[in-house]
């Protein structure tokens, strides 16, 4: 543990991402084999199971150190996590061990088996021999939220460095459905058998947000393919060896989620891998997207709510053709490929081509643009036609061109404080519109604001307390923010009757009285004409 | 019930007994001043009195006051009542300001800090019946590391930037922590930079014979990056500003008691947080409160209502007083503010 321990410490360190790319690399050059796979398993986002739930190690940690629950309770949210508050107000290991990173994931596996006290002897035992950093490592993993400030995009530079094997070759063979049980670094790594995992998905390439409109592009309008952007899930449907596959853009195994998906195995030939969104479709157009939310959270699904929601692919890229991996081909060539894939696919199957829009200049695709919401859509997607599918979010070849986003101006009515770097500061936010002189909460905000503001409006709300109810502060009404978002539904959940999509503070209105806010009337209008 | 010997008002802490006030926020008449900080010692007092190490500081910030010192231990009768200050080892010259009136023993700790630092004249606890005390720190997740092994990982940090070729940039309070970084690292790795604000400190320091390593004062023709491997302390309102840039390729940090949590760490655009602080931690608080004997605490500022609530779970008198002592600030470790 002291190796990954000093990883952890040399990655937190630094901001600067050369200094971490070099720290990594001389990890994965140095540490032994099943140490480095776990290391690329937690920083994929792949964690251990856990096995003690966070009630007992917060009683467990508070006992040892000799103080009242409640005084943990109040240091939690100050510190804004859990494995470091723990870590924090424990007493010194009085011993030293030095075991491997391995190991200790392997200990808190083993926990799942064990009853209560029998994990409490454990993990005091564990405590009491770790010293500060490696504790503090050791309760992450025991709490499951491990993140070191390292996408995987870096993580892969530095393997790439460390074996010497290209980073979009490596990104492709730490995709898909390992587990560090399951493989080693070995066949992971260094031997990879494209053909030893038929499940495994390519990375998906990102757009990047075209912020100043297409004219700010490097090449003319007849470059470039466009499509709408569909808000749906991300999706990428592997055909192969008579199986098939539905990756999320998280890596997440969604097959079974969406078993209708299944009749394709019939109609599109094995070796082809789609990428596209799925979308609750009905009557050929796209349902709203709390229609496909209903979806998502089950593992199993419901007869009635497969003839409600029933989904399809909506296709917009071809990855694998007759087996072949065709990235490295044109966009118009895979879209020429992909027309034909769908052409061969009934009418009734739940695969349709997402089709390009076309245009001649930049004001026509403006306008086209204009119109995404009534297609339930969320912009314009545009592609290079002579370009590659790559990896990961690179900039040049694809990019969104959303929407603006709906607004509406709100009130600040409660503050909690954030978790991780946003610690001690207040960050999480409920609003409010008018509703008569009765202000209703309507929607949740963490995000828009630069540091200096949740600084300033962190110390106000320090002295505009009205009431506490737990970690939640009731504030006094009077900063009004306008709040952005992507979509608005009906949600009989909420007390306003609207549910938001993406909310987040765009700005901050001090240029607005209490007064001005905007009132439940208004949602509703805004309900009624985009919901 | 008698008037009780020190009493809260909007001006500060006032003894009538003896008519004057203790570290006061507005102007008053007589003031008795525990240390030279800004929020302590402040402008518009008609008279000031303080000890003889933390006068200098206060007549440098605060220009021509009619200033009075005092010795450490020495008792002085104003009015009814008799003074004192003793020790607070929160930065050179800091006292604790101690009240005696017909038997009863009040205390002010203003800022304090329990451990030793090599600088500031070590905390002395002393015995009373009531204790007015800070609590910035006041949770138990603050527990500073042996002072020791701080030095040691700060010289690392400086040593190896200075085999990097790169310049070690600090950001620290200009009084009392930057010369307890000038204290605590050696010399010999490289040579010592310093902000305008800190070596005023710093000649204001030497003058009353308070040993400092030699600094050089980073002046508009000074050619930084001929400095080689140098260690410069500043303002921590002075990182992230072109000021700090013309050092060329650097490591920054900070020193601050606030580091001891990642994510105000992390928060900071810097590459270290040193976990340095001229205030006690939770233990510290805890055995400075056991050692002083008395039964009630006042606790200013902190996390005030934590810290009551703990005092009174460990059977004292408590309670809350509302001042306008800032302890060491959150927000003074954030480049931007000072932008």
């Amino acid at each position: 543990m002291k190796r990954f321990a000093a990883l952890f410490t040399a990655l937190d360190q630094t901001t600067k991402t050369n200094a971490k790319v070099d720290a990594l690399a001389a990890y994965f050059t140095a540490a032994p084999e099943d140490d480095k796979l776990w290391t690329i398993a937690l920083l994929s986002g792949r964690r251990p199971k856990r096995t003690v739930v966070a009630t007992r190690l917060r009683e467990w940690a508070a006992d040892r150190a000799g103080l009242p629950l409640w005084l943990f309770e109040e240091c939690y949210p100050i510190v804004g996590d859990l494995a470091e508050t723990m870590a924090l107000i424990l007493p010194d290991a009085t011993r030293d061990s030095d075991r491997s990173l391995t190991h200790w994931i392997g200990e808190i596996r083993a926990l799942a088996k064990l009853d209560d006290p029998e994990k409490r002897a454990r993990i005091l035992d564990a405590w009491d021999q770790l010293p500060k950093i490696e504790r503090f490592v050791f309760n992450k993993l025991i709490t499951g939220g491990f993140r070191m400030g390292v996408s995987q995009k870096l993580m892969t530079r530095a393997l790439s460095r460390a074996t010497g094997i290209d980073e979009p070759d490596l990104a492709h063979r730490l995709m898909g459905d390992w587990q560090p049980d399951s493989t080693s670094f070995e066949s992971l790594i260094l031997t990879h058998d494209p053909e030893a995992d038929l499940s495994k998905p390519y990375p998906f390439y990102l757009a990047y947000q075209l912020d100043g409109g297409p004219a700010t592009l490097d090449a003319p309008p007849g470059d470039w393919a466009a499509e709408r952007k569909w808000d749906g899930i991300r999706g990428q449907l592997i055909l192969r060896g008579g199986n098939h596959y539905l990756w999320s853009r998280g890596e997440e195994l969604m097959t079974d989620r969406f078993p209708e998906l299944a009749r394709l195995i019939d109609h599109v030939p094995p070796g082809t891998v789609l990428d596209g969104e799925v979308l609750a479709w009905k009557d050929g157009a796209p349902l709203p997207f709390n229609a496909l939310q209903k979806r998502i959270g089950r593992k199993t699904v419901p007869k009635a709510l497969l003839r409600d929601a029933p989904v399809i692919l909506y296709a917009y890229d071809l990855l694998e053709w007759d087996g072949q991996d065709i990235r490295a081909r044109p966009f118009d060539d895979r879209r020429g490929l992909l027309e034909d894939v769908a052409s061969g696919v009934p009418e009734d199957m739940p695969l349709r081509l997402s089709p390009l829009v076309s245009f001649d200049d930049w004001d026509r695709l403006a306008k086209i643009r204009d119109g995404s919401r009534e297609h339930m859509s969320e912009g314009i997607m545009l592609k290079r036609r002579d370009s590659p599918y790559r990896d990961g979010r690179k900039r040049g070849d694809w990019w969104k061109w959303k929407v603006d986003p709906l607004t509406i101006d709100a009130v600040m009515i409660y503050a909690q404080q954030g978790h991780g770097r946003r610690a001690n500061l207040f960050t999480d936010f409920t609003f409010a519109v008018w509703d008569g002189d009765q202000l209703v909460p309507f929607t949740k905000a963490y995000s828009g604001l630069t540091d200096a503001e949740f600084r300033k409006i962190t110390a106000w709300v320090r002295k505009n307390t009205l009431e506490r109810y737990g970690p939640v502060r009731q504030v006094t009404p009077q900063h009004v923010f306008e709040i952005a978002f992507e979509g608005i539904q009906e949600s009989p959940r909420h007390k306003s009757g609207v549910a938001l999509r993406f909310p987040r503070m765009s700005r901050w209105r001090h240029d607005k009285p209490l007064s001005e806010a905007n009132t439940l009337a208004d949602l509703k209008d805004m309900l009624a004409a985009y919901g | 019930m008698a008037e009780s010997l020190l009493s809260f008002t909007d001006r500060g802490i006032y003894c009538a007994a003896g008519d004057f006030f203790i570290d006061p926020w507005r102007p008053v008449d007589r003031a008795l001043i525990t240390h030279g900080h800004a929020d302590h010692s402040r402008p518009g007092m008609g008279r000031y009195l303080a000890t003889g190490a933390a006068a200098p500081v206060m007549r440098h910030r605060l220009g021509d006051i009619a200033i009075d010192t005092i010795a450490f231990g020495e008792r002085r009768q104003i009015n009814d009542v008799i003074v004192s200050f003793h020790p607070a080892g929160h930065v050179p010259g800091s006292a604790q300001i101690r009240v005696e009136h017909r038997g009863e023993v009040w205390v002010v700790s203003g800022d304090y800090k329990t451990t030793p630092d090599g600088l500031s004249e070590p905390f002395e606890p002393v015995r009373c019946h009531a204790f007015i005390s800070e609590c910035t720190f006041g949770l138990p997740v603050f527990k500073w590391a042996p002072e020791d092994d701080v030095r040691a990982e700060l010289n690392d940090w400086w040593r190896r930037n200075a085999a990097d070729g790169k310049t070690s940039i600090i950001g620290a309070y200009a009084l009392g922590k930057a010369q307890r970084l000038l204290t605590s690292v050696d010399p010999g790795i490289g040579p010592i930079l310093t902000h305008g604000a800190v070596e005023n400190t710093n000649t204001v320091m030497r003058h009353q014979g308070i040993a400092l390593p030699d600094t050089l004062r980073v002046t508009p023709d000074m050619d930084p990056k001929a400095q080689k491997g140098a260690l410069v302390v500043a303002p921590p309102s002075a990182l992230g500003t072109p000021w700090a840039r013309r050092f060329g390729p650097s490591s920054t940090a900070f020193a601050s008691g606030w580091m001891a949590m990642r994510g105000v760490r992390r928060r900071r655009a810097a590459d270290r947080g040193f976990v340095i602080s001229d205030h006690a931690d939770w233990p510290g608080l805890n055995a400075a409160i056991a050692e002083t004997g008395a039964e009630r605490i006042f606790v200013t500022h902190g996390y005030t209502s934590i810290f009551r609530r703990w005092l009174e779970s460990q059977g004292y008198d408590a309670a809350i007083v509302e001042t306008e002592y800032e302890g060491e600030s959150l927000d003074a470790a954030e480049p931007e503010d000072a932008a």
